[in-house]
């Protein structure tokens, strides 16, 4: 019996399953490893049979909870997929606004109409087994993941900064070029690819489990950032986690 | 007929980016409810936005939408070059047409081969079609990976691009690596044209329904307009993109969590089919030939068609992007430092940027302090100035098709909001039938 699996999309962009998508060929060899009953991107088929889902997306209505409930009661694995689901992402940027406020913004006077409360990780409502972290996921980091539970592994998600892939890479550090970045706090796995890039670390992983944030905001202020600058590179995609710390 | 009675309800229809129902009820052979409604969760980006730098803004307002990130970013940094009065080298330009081609075809090729095809061929997604048709189903998958790696090259990756950024690009490929997708988007020639014969056999499966309406696109007088233009329309004279306000015209109903527009007539369609009936005299010659096999020429008013005139804009897109880099050889790359940041004098201002995405027009509107700090926000999103054309499209159609038995009726208006390709992250997010 091939394990069955589902995947589901609360706020977010669907870049994430979009990446599942994109693994083209390599999907088709995945489809011969499980049986996908529920992907309503791609398939109109549905059942509420299935042992691992997928879950893109933050949650950010009440009466989303209800459906997210639904699905850790029916599956044996839950798997938060990128950074809404696994952090509350670039969603929590709303969270530091009044929520009043802002629907007010987006929606006039017909705000009350439009439902909304704090942008939220999935775990932050229902236990979550695994996490596939970035904006986007990492195809391949994807596949690691799936490989692993389906042999019944943990699997192997960095717990060090981006820092020590940027430094393998060779990349010339963001702050030696008169830049700010957030990658000595955030969490690897992504090969520094936005500093590969060119760029700089904007911190879609989240903060690793035990970062040091006071030094590094002192870090940013150091290199000539305003108190209010280096607190706003933090919020970025922090929001959620910073609040719970 | 007059006993007629039935109920349509499908909630959150499937093979489209998000969450929209479709209600229809039908009492006595009369339509008597008729909705195209969108459920997905609202995500306040023009409020986020607020309070944030203008070297944030493109980064942020790509996770608007993964399909059509790249769209999002070029249009955000349009607009914030607007505001602060930054130009681009005619280099950057030309990579940045590039890049948004490669998202064009990237978003087609997955909306026909993967999300449409079914449809025609009768299953409910591709993976049994990869059992059944693999030859068909690889051929699509080529043509999409080709599209992927295309804006890997220009962009860094496919979703969320990093290059691009204001004033231009971090990084750019190398005039190697663009000789080699030239050669690889010359030798597409022949998978297209499977594509295309492929879509022409299964052509009788497409519904003929026909209803007037408006559309609009980018326009110009030198090109296939996508990344840079005027506002066009069918009903109406063109106008700058700073005017966009008075031709989306956005407004809300309670029962969607999307805006929608209208503008000459009770509403208007974006997109591909938009941009062809509008701009059909600049299509790329291959292009052009592609339309003529299905006989789709402008002004072409059934909307099903849609479909069709993605394949063309993808045969257009590898034609125009070879185009774009013989003429970047020609006038010999030039290179850039690494982790290039081009100089930007910030200031005050506000700015629009206008760009055609795979969905349609797309609208970014930002206002900046003197610091650089944006305190408004506007952005039009395609999929919203089509949902109210949906609609209408599902009031016409529903009379026409009631003599089917309820499950075709279902399986065409959904058909038919899939040819819209919406995506309703993107106007929130959006797509559910429901026949009650």
């Amino acid at each position: 019996m091939k394990p069955k699996v589902a995947f589901f999309d609360f706020a977010g962009c669907e870049g994430d399953q979009l990446q599942v998508a994109n693994l083209e060929e390599e999907l088709l060899d995945l489809l011969g490893q499980v049986e996908v009953v529920s992907f309503r991107e791609v398939m109109k088929e549905h059942s509420d049979n299935y042992d691992i889902a997928f879950i893109e997306g933050s949650c950010t209505r009440l009466h989303d909870e209800a459906r997210l409930k639904q699905i850790r009661k029916n599956a044996k694995i839950v798997v938060a997929i990128g950074s809404c689901a696994t952090i509350g992402g670039i969603n929590s940027l709303k969270n530091y606004q009044d929520l009043d406020d802002v629907r007010r913004t987006v929606y006039g006077d017909k705000a009350k109409l439009f439902d909304t409360y704090a942008a939220r990780p999935i775990d932050a409502v229902i236990p979550v087994d695994a996490y596939v972290h970035g904006c986007p996921i990492n195809r391949e980091e994807f596949l690691h993941v799936v490989k692993s539970l389906l042999l019944g592994k943990r699997p192997d998600i960095p717990n060090y900064p981006v820092c020590v892939e940027c430094k393998k890479n060779e990349n010339v550090c963001a702050f030696e070029r008169g830049q700010f970045c957030v990658g000595p706090v955030t969490r690897a796995g992504c090969n520094s690819c936005c500093v590969n890039e060119g760029t700089i670390c904007w911190g879609c992983r989240g903060l690793v489990d035990n970062p040091n944030e006071n030094s590094q905001k002192e870090v940013l202020i150091k290199y000539g950032l305003t108190v209010d600058d280096a607190i706003n590179k933090f919020k970025l995609y922090f929001g959620w986690q910073e609040r719970k710390r | 007929m007059k006993e007629k009675n039935f109920d349509v309800e499908v909630n959150h229809v499937t093979r489209v980016e998000g969450h929209g129902n479709i209600y229809v009820n039908v009492r006595n052979g009369t339509l008597e409810r008729c909705e195209w409604n969108i459920s997905e969760a609202p995500r306040f980006f023009e409020a986020m936005v607020v309070g944030r730098n203008w070297n944030e803004l493109h980064h942020i307002t790509s996770r608007i939408c993964g399909i059509c990130s790249i769209g999002h970013t070029l249009a955000s940094l349009r607009a914030t070059e607007a505001a602060m009065g930054i130009t681009i080298s005619d280099q950057d330009l030309k990579l940045r047409k590039i890049a948004l081609h490669a998202e064009n075809m990237q978003s087609h090729l997955l909306h026909v081969g993967f999300l449409v095809l079914p449809d025609l061929m009768g299953v409910g997604s591709v993976i049994p079609l990869a059992s059944s048709n693999p030859e068909e189903v690889k051929t699509v998958l080529r043509l999409h990976r080709l599209a992927n790696e295309m804006s890997d090259m220009v962009c860094g990756r496919t979703t969320h691009p990093q290059r691009l950024i204001p004033g231009g690009f971090s990084k750019i490929p190398s005039m190697k690596e663009l000789r080699g997708l030239r050669e690889r988007l010359q030798a597409s020639v022949p998978d297209l044209q499977a594509v295309a014969k492929l879509l022409k056999s299964l052509a009788p499966k497409i519904p003929d329904f026909v209803r007037e309406t408006e559309f609009i696109a980018l326009t110009s007088p030198n090109e296939y307009a996508l990344y840079d233009g005027k506002i066009g329309s069918t009903d109406s004279d063109a106008a700058p993109a700073r005017e966009y306000l008075s031709f989306s015209n956005e407004y809300i109903v309670p029962h969607s969590t999307a805006k929608r527009a209208k503008h000459k007539r009770e509403s208007y369609m974006v997109g591909a089919l938009a941009r062809l009936n509008i701009n059909y005299d600049k299509l790329s010659p291959l292009a052009k030939k592609i339309a003529e096999i299905f006989d789709l020429k402008p002004v072409c008013h059934n909307p099903f068609m849609n479909n069709i005139a993605q394949l063309v804009e993808v045969v257009h897109s590898v034609e125009d992007s070879i185009k774009l880099i013989n003429e970047l050889e020609a006038a010999g790359l030039k290179s850039q430092p690494d982790y290039n940041l081009p100089e930007i004098k910030v200031k005050a201002g506000q700015g629009v940027g206008a760009v055609e995405v795979p969905r349609g027009i797309l609208f970014h509107d930002y206002t900046y302090n003197e610091k650089g700090v944006c305190t408004k926000a506007n952005c039009v999103i395609p999929t919203n100035q089509n949902h109210g054309n949906i609609e209408l499209d599902l009031k016409a159609l529903v009379p026409k098709i009631m003599n089917k038995t309820p499950k075709e009726i279902e399986l065409t208006l959904e058909m038919l909001v899939r040819a819209y390709d919406p995506c309703i992250s993107c106007s929130t997010h959006a797509v559910e039938v429901h026949f009650v």
